[in-house]
């Protein structure tokens, strides 16, 4: 615990509970959900405290109440000692919240939503005056007064929102998942402004997050799940959880990453496994007492049979570090002796019942299933995508990464024929989406980024739409629907308003009707984007399934490492791709700014941070 | 083709199902047409049955009593005074105690029999403008009824006592006749093109439309699949009503269900096809929602059911001509109660058919352009 400085504690819970009714499902009931179970904590003023916990634990209704926007069922609540319940306008006057999608105007200009929540908290004259200045200084958003802030790209609105948020000059500032949908290079700036407000000017910052990294940062950290507090204090306490329980393998040559982390996952004694620069990294249970020893050269034993390719290759195993995630995944296993999110079978496994092919194995890359060339696509006078090429083959997972407004989306929506090219070619499944785009449907699956699935019909309703709608019939229908609802384990719940649906299981039916018509191609626009680091793991599994059964995955995402999950990844930035390749090699890529690119991560803001000084230095000598 | 069709079934088994689902929207749907029905059955009715009306008879004469007894005799008409001086007609007017005088000048037999024009003068309450407009068109129906009995019995062809009104009204002055039946169309138009519009707009905002898109559903395919369900609810909406002309209000229907129903559908279709058409150049239902009812005034009041098309400035009669609902009221009117067949529609039938084909084709043509 962090000792508090003077005066009374920032925040002060005690007791808290908080219940919510949901309406109607045979599978859910009619029951309350118990948001926030008899919680009890204590932030001291002057710290930075990140909220973590898997989706639904309740952090947004802790922050919510915090904020004096909704009332607990029971307990009491402080913030710099005045009751919230009794005295919310006291509390709000001295706070700042901002929500996961903060309101601003988007047809107002950067400082038309400066002025207004100036206005709105009664800032005019001289402290306006002084303020501007340090906020735009502080976000970068000087250069862009003027600009609308609908026009402002997924970070800079959220820099804009921090700074609309910051003109009440808090004492304690509320931020519910502020970098979500932020890509890295906006996310580290947004993480620097953060730090500084805390470090500089006292202010306390309680944030809740679902990037642990971000966790890691922080003076302390609350662990929520189902309510509860699973654990609370400095980052390193959760870390050391996963002490002396953190290892990395290496995979055979040729091997990609995930094949090995697929197969470390089915272990059970294994709590966590991610790819990782090449490598997977994985956690041992804290069931076992000391795994080091005995269990990881049976692991190893047992892996190395299962997954080599050639006899002689071996797997070889080494401890490492743990870092706060696998902390976070060894206290989150405890929890699951009845799972909430059940663990997904693993699609691998049982891939027989997916997809019959399998993938030509081996160096053949096999035939390339989609075919993009020199795609062009403006907007007036502005160009999106800026001749891009690539291919992908068959069986493989490529991964479109770049920062917000990089073109990803615009080259995704074209993929799919939702947009036509301006220029170029475009090949899905061999055939020219420009001439046939009916056509070329058939042959993929498309999951947007926004749950867009008819929320007021039922699961089995949407499964049986959409299964028309790929002309499925008859027994051929049924058994395909039969397989949705089994595989993705919705049959409980398959007469539930599917907008009723908890988040993961939207993600999970979204995915099911993707994949009715067993297409060969499946498009995933941010799936994971929100998600907590289980729900993404689950997912990752099922998409590694699917390649292995023969599935082609383009995939974008704003997680970079999830781009090891990829066989290939595109770095897009301004329309154009910088960078291109298996992870390895973009990695490789980056340039050497002596602290290397160990991580995707940072190879993806060291290529993008060379890109756009390259374009700068090339702009200012014209 | 038979794919095509299995997946256009399947949009409109998913329409119905989203929209009849929900217990508010199946409410939303049915029960306002039945209610406006009888809002506007009782309420919207230009009928008056109770016309207190004074006299200023200076003539004294056999032909000023005969027409007065036609008035006293409709059963409409109560004479509340007799007056003796001109001067009192302000007062009574004033006082609200009569809606009309009618004032027959000391010649007015005289002139009958010569032969000319004789004169009656009528003044009504002004301040309640419909009223007065409805109880000068009774009085100007039975001074026709008085001039034709008159020109029988005095051998005359000419219409002696001139009338400045002129009765609109169906023979026995009923409106609720007149109104109900057009009812069928007009409060079927609004909420066939709003749903029509809504559901093509929520598809839109929800991000739902994009999904639709990248399934093998073509263009058309969309546009049959979310037009028919509209069709078939405004349909229903269109029963409920002639339930209600008939079993409510006892409006006898005498032409063939098969000749209405076919004339709707048509009208229904050019309802939805506007409606779709607003779909595709809107981006949110608020926007649909909006528009829809910047459309919906002038093609009512285009409609010629509250105002005489004949009536109009020439150039807005020639915009009713694009208006489907002034063909749907005079279908609806010319088959309940007239029982016109389908060859007597035709005028009728063809302008909105084409209608439907070109709101249609429009909304395929910006479905296309969409992807653009």
């Amino acid at each position: 615990m962090i000792v508090a400085a003077d005066g009374p504690p920032a925040v002060a819970g005690r007791g808290l509970r908080k219940t919510f009714r949901r309406k109607g499902g045979r599978g859910l009931g009619d029951g309350l959900v118990t948001a926030l179970d008899d919680i009890s904590f204590v932030v001291p003023p002057g710290a930075l405290v990140a909220l973590v916990g898997p989706d639904g634990a309740g952090k947004t209704t802790l922050i919510r109440a915090i904020a004096g926007l909704i009332a607990c069922d029971a307990g009491t609540l402080t913030v710099m000692g005045i009751d919230v319940a009794t005295d919310s306008q006291a509390v709000q006057d001295r706070i700042a919240y901002m929500p996961q999608r903060f309101g601003l105007y988007e047809d107002l200009s950067v400082q038309e939503n400066l002025d207004l929540y100036a206005d709105l908290h009664g800032v005019t004259g001289a402290i306006r005056a002084a303020l501007y200045p340090r906020l735009l200084g502080m976000t970068a958003l000087a250069p862009f007064t003027r600009r609308l802030a609908g026009r402002l790209s997924g970070g800079m609105k959220q820099k804009l929102g921090l700074a609309c948020t910051l003109v009440s000059t808090p004492s304690l500032l509320l931020l519910d998942e502020p970098t979500v949908g932020v890509d890295p290079l906006s996310r580290r700036e947004l993480w620097e402004i953060i730090v500084r407000l805390v470090r500089d000017q006292g202010l306390t910052v309680l944030l809740s997050t679902a990037y642990l990294d971000e966790a890691e940062r922080c003076d302390q950290v609350f662990v929520l799940h189902e309510g509860r507090i699973l654990a609370e204090g400095p980052p390193s306490a959760v870390t050391g959880r996963a002490a002396d329980r953190t290892f990395q393998a290496e995979p055979a040559p040729g091997q990609a990453a995930r094949i090995l982390q697929s197969r470390l996952l089915d272990d059970p004694r294994i709590v966590d496994a991610v790819p990782e620069a090449g490598q997977v990294r994985f956690v041992i249970s804290d069931v076992i007492p000391d795994p080091a020893p005995d269990v990881i050269p049976a692991i190893a034993t047992t892996v190395a049979t299962t997954v080599a390719t050639s006899p002689l290759a071996g797997v070889s195993i080494t401890a490492v570090a743990p870092r706060f995630e696998d902390g976070f995944m060894v206290l989150l296993r405890q929890q699951d002796a009845v799972p909430e999110t059940p663990t997904p079978a693993n699609p691998a496994r049982d891939r027989s019942d997916l997809l019959v092919e399998s993938v030509p194995s081996g160096d053949d890359p096999g035939p390339m299933m989609i075919e993009v060339h020199d795609l062009v696509r403006k907007f007036g006078v502005f160009t999106a995508v800026d001749h891009v090429s690539f291919a992908v083959a068959r069986g493989t997972i490529f991964g479109l990464l770049g920062p917000n407004g990089a073109g990803k989306t615009t080259t995704f929506r074209m993929l799919c024929g939702l947009l036509s090219a301006t220029a170029g070619t475009l090949r899905v499944a061999g055939l020219d989406v420009r001439a046939v785009r009916a056509a070329a449907r058939q042959h993929f699956g498309y999951v947007a980024q926004k749950f867009s699935l008819y929320g007021q019909l039922s699961v089995a309703e949407n499964l049986d739409f959409f299964a028309s709608a790929y002309g499925l019939q008859g027994r051929r229908k049924r058994e395909r629907i039969d397989w949705a609802l089994h595989h993705f384990e919705l049959r409980s719940l398959m007469h539930l308003a599917s907008g009723q649906l908890p988040g993961g299981f939207k993600q999970r039916l979204a995915m099911a009707v993707a994949l009715l018509h067993e297409p060969e191609i499946l498009f995933l626009d941010e799936p994971t984007s929100g998600a907590d680091p289980r729900a993404r793991r689950a997912f990752w599994q099922r998409i590694t399934g699917l390649a292995a059964a023969g599935v082609t995955v383009v995939v974008t995402t704003h997680f970079m490492e999830e781009a090891e999950y990829c066989d290939h990844v595109a770095i897009l930035d301004a329309g154009r791709i910088l960078a291109a390749g298996t992870p390895a090699s973009v990695r490789a890529q980056a340039p050497a700014d002596g602290r290397g690119a160990a991580t995707m991560d940072d190879a993806f803001v060291a290529i993008v941070e060379q890109a756009r000084a390259r374009e700068r230095a090339a702009g200012g000598t014209s | 083709m038979t794919a095509s069709v299995r997946r256009i079934l399947a949009l409109i088994r998913k329409e119905l199902l989203a929209v009849l689902k929900d217990p508010r929207s199946r409410v939303s749907l049915f029960l306002p047409p039945i209610l406006q029905c009888l809002i506007f059955g009782y309420a919207a009715t230009y009928d008056l049955n109770h016309v207190p009306y004074a006299v200023l008879d200076q003539d004294h004469s056999a032909a000023s009593g005969e027409l007065l007894a036609a008035l006293d005799g409709s059963g409409v008409f109560q004479r509340v005074a007799v007056l003796s001086r001109a001067d009192d007609i302000k007062t009574l007017i004033d006082q609200g105690r009569a809606l009309l005088v009618i004032q027959f000048g000391q010649d007015f037999e005289r002139r009958l029999a010569a032969g000319g024009a004789a004169e009656l003068q009528v003044i009504a309450d002004g301040r309640n403008s419909n009223t007065a407009g409805t109880a000068l068109s009774y009085v100007g129906t039975i001074v026709d009824r008085f001039n034709t009995s008159w020109a029988a019995d005095h051998g005359d062809a000419r219409a002696p006592v001139r009338a400045a009104m002129r009765a609109w009204y169906n023979a026995n002055l009923e409106t609720r006749w007149y109104m109900v039946p057009a009812l069928i169309g007009t409060l079927t138009l609004l909420q066939t093109m709003l749903l029509t519009a809504m559901s093509v707009a929520r598809e839109r905002e929800q991000g739902t439309f994009d999904q639709l898109l990248v399934t093998p559903f073509r263009p058309f395919e969309i546009i049959v699949g979310k037009a028919l369900p509209s069709v078939l609810i405004g349909l229903i909406q269109a029963t409920l009503i002639l339930l209600v002309a008939q079993l409510w209000f006892h409006i006898p229907f005498v032409g063939s269900y098969l000749v209405l129903y076919g004339g709707l559908t048509l009208f229904l279709l050019a309802a939805v096809g506007i409606g779709l058409m607003l779909s595709a150049v809107v981006a949110t239902m608020q926007q649909a929602v909006l528009y829809a009812f910047v459309i919906i005034m002038p093609l009512s009041l285009l409609s010629g059911l509250t105002t005489p098309i004949s009536n109009m400035p020439v150039a807005f009669q020639t915009l009713t001509l694009l208006n489907p609902l002034r063909y749907a009221i005079d279908i609806a009117h010319r088959v309940y109660l007239e029982g016109a067949d389908l060859t007597d529609l035709i005028p009728d039938l063809w302008p909105m058919a084409l209608i439907a084909a070109g709101t249609l084709s429009v909304t395929a043509w910006l479905f296309r352009r969409g992807f653009e």
